[in-house]
């Protein structure tokens, strides 16, 4: 990226992806932001170290250890895990996607020029990104045009929005290409986005009902238009 | 203890095999047992988890990168996508690192790799036991913040505060690493 990112996940939000506890959708975010942001695959590898520090510090299971040895060094068995194959369908899949970050383009095999937008309301396109079976939350590409404010909202749940293009400011600050806004529950903000380019972003909310209306919300008449 | 799976991963024989498993398995299984497998599917995953570890360490030099952190990013990715049929978003992130140009991946930036190990160590020892207790209940456990804050009887914001301590101390222990 050529942008420079200035914001990032919280804390707690890097700890919960990098422990696999993070919500599937927010997971998504956050594996996107990484996918741009130098900084925040460094963090992620240290919490990687963390992690595995803790895992060896732990207590074994006692029980059936012999059991679990495979009797042989069984080649066949060798070759078909681990061999890297997600690697080159993930280069393939960053090279066809241009703007949309890696991890969205090989999960849903899109592109951004392929995203197939849906009209919420004017100036409003979105298109919804499906979770696994069973999983809460919702996960989605918002299209914004110009100068169009969404009103008020609170949260149910945390929720993150990754810039893709354009910008959008509220009482926050500014949010360029590449930064993450990291919102708890129960925070109140007015994004506006940038008069002359809109925006695109991807948006992660852990529960589903609540995102729903404000995607409701955004589609009544705004200001700006 | 990581310097003994770096040996046997340096190792190609049968021994050193048979040593990853026994070794590491019951380390394994456990994770898998308190993440919420049953008893086999804790096997098969132990399992997995090692033969790709295995696979691994033939894939990359010993300098690149730590068999311990393959260990525990393969258990977790695995343990998300077969355990919590999900997903695992972290396997795409640490698959775009990979395939980014020498020298833009932070696994280049790690050459003092084993000296960031021994730092993260002593941080892990140094922790308030209030702190080891939350990080485990995220990493070991498996269980989400506002989980941790129920079982703890914590507000959440005590159990986000906590975990912030933790990592700012982890960062804080490594800054002039990078």
């Amino acid at each position: 990226m050529s942008t420079t990112i200035t914001r990032h996940p919280e804390a707690a939000t890097l700890v919960s992806f990098a422990a696999g506890t993070l919500a599937e959708p927010l997971a998504a975010v956050v594996a996107s932001h990484a996918a741009m942001c130098r900084q925040c695959r460094a963090e992620l590898v240290d919490l990687d170290l963390f992690g595995a520090a803790l895992l060896l510090g732990q207590p074994g299971a006692a029980g059936r250890d012999q059991d679990i040895v495979p009797v042989t060094l069984a080649t066949d068995r060798m070759a078909t895990v681990g061999n890297g194959r997600s690697r080159d369908r993930f280069s393939r899949a960053v090279d066809a996607a241009e703007r949309l970050p890696g991890p969205i383009a090989l999960a849903y095999n899109l592109s951004f020029a392929t995203v197939p937008w849906k009209r919420l309301g004017p100036g409003v396109w979105h298109h919804r990104l499906f979770l696994s079976e069973g999983t809460e939350g919702d996960l989605r590409l918002l299209k914004i045009g110009p100068g169009r404010q969404m009103p008020d909202h609170g949260h149910g749940g945390d929720e993150l929005t990754l810039i893709l293009d354009g910008s959008f400011s509220d009482v926050t600050g500014e949010y360029h290409c590449g930064d993450l806004q990291d919102v708890d529950e129960g925070v109140e903000h007015k994004p506006l986005t940038d008069k002359v380019t809109g925006c695109v972003c991807l948006i992660a909310s852990e529960r589903p009902a609540r995102f729903k209306s404000v995607i409701g919300r955004l589609i009544l008449p705004l200001t700006g238009m | 203890m990581s310097e003994l799976l770096t040996l046997i991963a340096r190792d190609r024989s049968d021994a050193a095999f048979r040593r990853l498993f026994v070794e590491y398995g019951p380390r394994i299984r456990s994770y898998m047992l308190r993440q919420g497998a049953d008893v086999d599917l804790a096997d098969d995953l132990t399992q997995e988890t090692l033969v790709t570890v295995w696979c691994k360490a033939d894939l990359y030099s010993a300098e690149k990168g730590s068999p311990s952190t393959w260990m525990f990013t393969i258990a977790r990715n695995l343990r998300i996508d077969r355990i919590r049929r999900q997903k695992p978003w972290q396997e795409l992130t640490e698959a775009h690192a990979a395939s980014l140009p020498s020298g833009d991946t932070p696994a280049d930036e790690v050459a003092n790799l084993s000296q960031r190990q021994l730092r993260v160590q002593s941080v892990l020892r140094e922790l308030p036991a209030e702190q080891v207790e939350v990080v485990t209940l995220a990493f070991i456990e498996g269980l989400p913040h506002s989980v941790i804050a129920e079982r703890l009887d914590l507000p959440l914001g005590t159990v986000k505060s906590r975990i912030r301590l933790a990592y700012s101390k982890l960062r804080r222990a490594l800054e002039d690493l990078r």
